[in-house]
């Protein structure tokens, strides 16, 4: 012990207080701690100031934080140039169908189409992504559920669509302007993706009552559901796409 | 893919409290610690899946920093930033006792670049190659900020005789 001792540096000191030395190494500085009383003093100093400042700085991260600190509900929208090309597209789209741009109104209507829109968008932006279509990947679905759940606050749930030849990639959060929305999306053998969207408006006391739009492809099945707004979206002929809405409304009936 | 939004969002009170023991003043520190969220935001599209995201913001955040006191001392008539962060960041309590708020004084009277490295490495627990990562400072420029700041604060606490009673020296 005394050969590696000899090699004990000021700097494995400080590694020794910080916990950065291996277990080895770790031995060695303590068995040159107990034969230095000069170095052990050091070492305790350091050790009083360490505490010290932890006292002094850990309640700040109990703090509750301030408004201006907390994550912008859009900040999506504005990552990515082409997501937001995108967007405007679908935008100058939504406008062109007569779709509301925001929840206009008290009614469920304009609210329906306003979430029809966003999970439109929403739609094209991430299935067109090759490499990052979801957040969480299906492999993690009880994970990603349990999330999405707790941060719309409403217990979600992913329908099973197997046995309508389609299959669960994943998911991910999104922000609408009624808050955190949902998108799960669903593939098929031949690479046909679905999403399905979910926006949790506390004021919302709907009825569940299927509306269709459609623009370029894009085909959205859209109801109200108690709080919850459900937007089914595809590139597939109306038919298919109801079958499916049909299976999900199904399945997520409470 | 891990969720970058969750990830950003639990780095939030540590960087408040990074940002609070180096700039002193709650509002400051808050503002700072806005702008760093600003831009982390912006370009969280440019964080690489798997790197740490923990150094990224703090980088941010210390370079935003350094860009702040740049600027402010090059104002005709500023007073110094740095030079009395006595305030203590949080209001000390009867249980914080003397030895921690005149550890506190010491401390905040350490230059800048001292007190940066302390407390990435002492209160964020950061590794040394973490820290140095977010200076932008070489290993060994980090190591002995660590020491001369260790040893600064010991000499001042030796000298306010707050030592003496748990050392019996």
């Amino acid at each position: 012990m005394t050969a590696s001792s000899d090699a004990i540096r000021k700097v494995d000191l400080h590694a020794f207080v910080d916990g950065q030395l291996d277990a080895e190494r770790r031995r060695a500085v303590a068995a040159y701690l107990d034969a230095n009383p000069e170095a052990a003093r050091r070492v305790a100093a350091y050790r009083r100031q360490k505490a010290a400042l932890r006292a002094m700085l850990d309640p700040v991260l109990a703090e509750t934080l301030p408004r201006t600190l907390r994550p912008p509900r859009r900040a999506r929208w504005r990552v990515h140039a082409a997501w937001a090309a995108a967007a405007a597209i679908l935008l100058v789209v939504g406008v062109a169908l007569g779709w509301q741009i925001r929840g206009a109104g008290p009614g469920g209507m304009p609210q329906g189409a306003a979430v029809a829109e966003q999970a439109a968008i929403a739609h094209t932006v991430f299935t067109s992504q090759r490499r990052h279509p979801v957040e969480v990947k299906a492999d993690e679905e009880a994970h990603l559920v349990g999330w999405l759940s707790k941060v719309l606050g409403a217990p979600l749930r992913a329908p099973r669509l197997a046995g309508l030849g389609y299959h669960l990639v994943g998911g991910r959060l999104l922000s609408s302007t009624d808050g955190p929305a949902a998108q799960f999306m669903y593939e098929d053998a031949n690479k046909n993706r679905l999403t399905l969207y979910v926006v949790n408006h506390a004021k919302w006391r709907g009825k569940a009552e299927f509306q269709f739009a459609k623009d370029r492809g894009v085909s959205v099945f859209y109801w109200i559901e108690g709080s919850l707004g459900y937007a089914l979206t595809g590139q597939i002929a109306r038919p298919e796409l109801l079958s499916v809405a049909n299976a999900v409304y199904k399945q997520l009936e409470r | 893919m891990p969720d970058i939004r969750h990830l950003i969002v639990d780095q939030i009170p540590h960087l408040r409290r990074y940002a609070r023991a180096l700039v002193g003043d709650r509002a400051q520190a808050d503002d700072l610690v806005q702008d760093c969220l600003e831009r982390a935001w912006s370009r969280m599209h440019l964080w690489q899946v798997g790197t740490n995201i923990r150094a990224w913001l703090f980088t941010i955040l210390h370079n935003l920093h350094l860009n702040a006191a740049r600027k402010e001392r090059n104002r005709p008539g500023h007073v110094p930033l740095g030079a009395g962060v006595a305030e203590p960041p949080v209001r000390p309590t009867q249980e914080d006792g003397l030895a921690v708020r005149s550890m506190w004084q010491a401390f905040s009277s350490l230059p800048e670049p001292q007190r940066a490295a302390l407390l990435l490495i002492t209160v964020e627990e950061m590794s040394y190659e973490e820290a140095a990562a977010v200076l932008g400072i070489p290993m060994g420029t980090l190591m002995s900020r660590i020491h001369r700041g260790r040893e600064r604060l010991r000499r001042l606490m030796d000298a306010a005789g707050d030592e003496g009673s748990e050392q019996g020296t």
